[in-house]
């Protein structure tokens, strides 16, 4: 045994912790970032690379009568020309159902399938080369989500007696909730006053601005190194071994800079193709979606029908609701189940009510499939419940906000599904905030020289000096799960290292999460230098040579691998301090009631005991763990009843609006929001998500729809499928809440989906305060409040 | 790597002013200039995000004024100025105001749309020093960003035009001492 030394250093006195959580440090890929430095998946270059192209079916639903591709081939430049009979092992792929063929076989079932793949050396020889593929479709009349539910008469998406278990028609997935007596005469005989609504929720798109994109390259041992922008490392390659033909350490991927995702990137979309192109011709291949490709490469949010009923006493107390939810899931069935779980969980919105039947759908249907998008399931609800409460509360003669405050959930209320809410739930108080925040200023747009028409509906298309505009108000709030949930088996991996480099202690961080741009790297590093006080975090780049980070999605990768690097950083810590014992002799508990800041160990009242760099010496310390959230349950296929979810989140929002009336021309004046997110970890980084939600919601309440059809998109392009500039954009008041979940790593709750639930239809009620009309569709259009 | 010479289509050697460098390529008629800056010059911060025109990550400054690279092609862009986002700082690496202001204030998340939006800015800042908010508003109304909800992006406008002043005022200090 090392013989016993005195600590040295003693006389410095410990720096506080900079930097640490709670602060608002810079992003450290800021500087590579607007020096246009920072290397985004479609930036990467290889040698002697080959480029990838997919031919993709102009048709919704056809058969395929033949494919030829010996024109294709015999052009020069050509490398590959793959159909699904070149595929080595597995054909099918899915998140949750493998239904999804790699390369279409014998039929396809959404427009812009990909049917063949083309590797060439240059893309326009690609281009060309796909040009001259030549395929025989028989076109099939389309089933959409009306024609899905009746298969007898109108067919099905995939035979019954497909390659996936097949027992419900064009059902992909069903979740009925049954709380109290559900909407029996009994209950319904309760209610003095019924409220019955159909809403509808379009097709909205990810739209992030870096469309997909990788590159593959093949590796001496057979495998292959694919370099991608993804939200989920690990579950891509879980869907790629099994077609490539190859066990999992031979299918290594590292993550490219990755431009926005929002859940778009929850899906393979390039991946697979690529690296089928690569293993075939032996070399690098790269694939880079253009824009229009983009929109049929990646599944969107389901469009949803819903038909809701709310049973309330007359004093304004929620009796009953009755919900039946229609989702549009698409060809392939992607994360139709989840969402379908989280729809009709969540989709009796953040209110109490004793009795509820709600039923949750998702169909195939010849339409673009759909799965993740930032909100997932929980979005359509908010603006079918939401709307419900303005009109209940019309019906009643009362405020609709107090309405809503009278029926909020609160921690210990008990959920549809039985579930008690045990963390707080301050949805009452959101209300309270945003209600009480100041209102702009009205007509805003007046000023002593004239009218300001910046400020007006229809802006510097001067439509309007100020005749035909309404302001009106409106409010919303939503409930979002945080994690995976029904029984999933969520965790994530961190590994933290600890050592000196240089006289200093330096941690080095290295996890497999997808940073899309949230800021998880900066919460990381955040994370450590609270935990073991250091300054100097280094992140290794995220790939699969680490274990499993989970989805950068669900609001969980701050919860889940932040939890996961705090988990990893204390077994260093604990490490660290046992030195302590061999070097200095601690006893035990002594070591154990250490904490470390500043370069230091110090004791709880702040003494300093030892130099950090001194008690590592010369060993690295490197701690790998595994972090899981409490587990959840499935929900009872026929009750609903289950803990389902680990944790919720809430945000609740207030739109002020001014409504040209005569041309349907609607200007947001205002959104403000208050978000409860547990604990901040990053103020900076969390209100730009809020801001960044608000505005996706935005989208979606008066201008994002992908038009669909007869399953043919009609605006896979930014000049038709149009997403909100900074003149669409208000001011955006944030009021931030930090009522820690006990449950939680620093007693967060996730963030970055809440404030896309309430925004739509907050600005929704605005319209309908301004306009009196019932708006029951979003987006709405100019159309829909002219009558035009 | 050589690429398949397709017959029929012509191939310029063009000289194009990039960054005060003078750099050659040898291109189709129709090579885009945000092609060319990225795959021909290896300029890849200049970003494509639509092809059209709508996007705004891939502008560029042709002779001061910003430019969708995408819109315009690469032998056109001869005999002009032109000036990436790569072309930003100055030859010390000290950033430009607007890079410092964007990442001071989180003016971007992914940042696929940032060096559009620097190239705009700094081209606005040059003819307004000292924008108002509204103005700033409308300097950025040109670009796309899906992930901040542009009120950063604001901000940092408005905090690229102090950096501007304070560094002016600090170059005066020095040069009175």
């Amino acid at each position: 045994m090392a013989a016993l030394t005195k600590p040295k250093n003693l006389q410095d006195v410990a720096a506080p912790g900079r930097d640490g959580v709670g602060a608002s440090p810079l992003r450290p890929d800021g500087i590579l970032k607007v020096k246009g430095d920072f290397a985004y998946s479609s930036d990467l270059w290889h040698e002697d690379m080959l480029w990838g192209m997919a031919l993709r079916s102009p048709h919704a639903r056809a058969r395929i009568l033949s494919v030829d591709v010996s024109a294709a081939l015999a052009q020069p430049g050509v490398y590959a020309v793959l159909t699904h009979e070149d595929i080595p092992g597995s054909k099918f792929y899915g998140l949750e159902i493998r239904d999804q063929p790699v390369l279409a076989i014998d039929e396809v079932r959404f427009h812009g399938e990909p049917i063949v793949i083309v590797a060439a050396d240059h893309p326009e020889t690609a281009r060309r080369a796909i040009a001259k593929i030549v395929v025989e479709y028989d076109v099939l009349p389309s089933i959409g989500p009306v024609e899905a539910l009746d298969p007898e008469r109108y067919g099905y998406v995939h035979a019954p007696a497909d390659y996936k278990a097949h027992a419900f028609g064009n059902i992909v997935h069903s979740q009925h909730i049954h709380h109290g007596d559900g909407d029996s005469a009994e209950v319904r005989a309760l209610a003095d006053v019924i409220v019955r609504g159909e809403y509808e929720v379009g097709m909205q798109d990810q739209a992030f601005l870096g469309p997909e994109s990788g590159l593959a390259v093949p590796a001496e041992d057979g495998g292959i190194d694919l370099y991608i922008a993804t939200q989920w490392l690990h579950v891509d390659r879980q869907q790629m071994c099994p077609v490539l033909g190859l066990p999992p350490e031979k299918v290594r991927l590292t993550l490219a800079g990755v431009g926005g995702a929002f859940g778009g990137r929850e899906d393979i979309s390039m991946q697979v193709h690529a690296c089928l192109l690569a293993q075939h011709t032996g070399k690098p291949v790269k694939i880079v979606y253009n824009r229009e490709e983009s929109f049929f490469g990646h599944v969107h949010r389901h469009p949803a029908t819903m038909v809701f009923e709310h049973g309330a006493t007359r004093d304004g107390r929620l009796v009953f609701v009755k919900a039946e939810i229609v989702l549009d899931g698409g060809a392939y069935a992607s994360t139709s189940p989840a969402v379908v779980g989280n729809a009709a969980s969540l989709g009796i919105g953040p209110y109490v009510i004793p009795h509820a039947a709600v039923d949750a759908t998702a169909v195939y249907t010849n339409n673009p499939p759909c799965g993740a998008m930032r909100g997932f399931g929980a979005v359509q609800m908010c603006f079918g419940y939401e709307t419900q409460m303005d009109r209940l509360a019309a019906e009643l003669g009362l405020d609709p906000v107090e309405l809503r405050r009278m029926n909020a959930m609160e921690q210990g209320s008990v959920l549809p599904t039985g579930q008690v809410v045990d963390a707080p739930a301050p949805v009452a108080e959101l209300l309270r905030r945003v209600k009480e925040m100041p209102l702009p200023e009205v007509e805003n747009w007046r000023t002593a020289d004239g009218p300001d028409v910046r400020e007006l509906p229809g802006g510097l298309s001067n439509t309007t000096h100020g005749e035909g505009v309404v302001r009106g108000i409106g409010y919303a709030v939503g409930i979002k799960n945080v994690g995976f949930s029904e029984g999933f088996d969520d965790y994530s991996t961190a590994r933290v290292r600890l050592e000196v480099i240089g006289g200093a202690p330096v941690a080095l961080v290295h996890t497999a999460m997808a940073e899309v741009g949230q800021g998880g790297i900066t919460v990381h590093a955040q994370i450590v230098r609270t935990e073991l006080g250091v300054d100097q975090v280094t992140m290794a780049p995220a790939d699969t040579r680490v274990g499993s980070a989970g989805s950068t999605s669900a609001s969980r990768q701050t919860y889940m691998t932040g939890g996961a690097v705090k988990q990893a950083a204390e077994a260093v810590r604990a490490v660290v301090l046992a030195r302590g014992r061999d070097r200095y002799g601690w006893a035990p508990a002594f070591a154990a009631g250490l904490r470390l800041a500043g370069g230091k160990a110090l004791t709880a009242a702040g003494e300093v005991v030892a130099d950090l760099v001194d008690l590592l010496g010369d060993e690295p310390v490197d701690e790998t763990t595994e972090f899981r959230h409490r587990p959840t349950e499935a929900f009872d296929k026929v009750t609903g009843q289950g803990f389902g979810h680990v944790q919720y989140t809430f945000c609740a929002h207030r739109a002020v609006v001014d409504v040209d009336v005569e041309l349907g021309l609607v200007k947001v004046i205002e959104l403000a929001a208050a978000q409860d997110v547990g604990k901040a970890i990053n103020p900076l980084a969390v209100v730009g998500q809020i801001h960044g939600g608000s505005t996706q919601g935005l989208g979606l309440a008066v201008m994002e729809e992908i038009i669909v059809r007869d399953g043919k998109v009609r605006n896979p392009s930014f000049t038709d499928y149009l997403i909100p500039t900074i003149l669409d954009t208000p001011p955006m008041p944030v009021d931030v809440l930090e009522l820690a979940d006990a449950h939680a790593p620093y007693g967060l709750r996730g963030a970055g989906e809440a404030p896309t639930l309430s925004s739509t239809p907050a600005i929704v009620a605005a319209i309908r305060a301004a306009t009196g009309l019932p708006l029951n569709r979003v987006p709405v259009r100019p159309e829909h409040l002219t009558g035009t | 790597m050589t690429e398949t010479q397709i017959p029929t289509e012509q191939r310029l050697d063009i000289r194009l002013n990039v960054n005060g460098v003078l750099r050659t390529a040898t291109v189709t008629p129709r090579r885009l200039l945000s092609d060319c800056l990225r795959h021909d010059l290896g300029l890849t911060g200049t970003h494509v995000g639509c092809e059209h025109g709508v996007c705004g990550a891939c502008t560029i400054r042709v002779d001061g004024k910003p430019m969708r690279g995408c819109l315009m092609f690469a032998v056109s862009a001869q005999g002009h100025e032109i000036t990436t986002v790569e072309g930003l700082a100055d030859a010390d690496g000290t950033m430009h105001p607007v890079q410092q202001a964007f990442r001071e204030c989180h003016g971007l998340q992914c940042g696929f749309c940032t060096p559009g939006f620097l190239t705009v800015v700094s081209a606005f800042l040059e003819e307004n020093p000292t924008p108002t908010e509204e103005e700033a508003r409308e300097a950025i109304s040109g670009n796309l960003c899906r992930c901040t909800g542009y009120q950063n992006i604001v901000k940092s406008v408005l905090r690229a035009a102090e950096i501007t002043h304070e560094r002016r005022a600090e170059q005066a200090e020095g040069d009175a001492r």
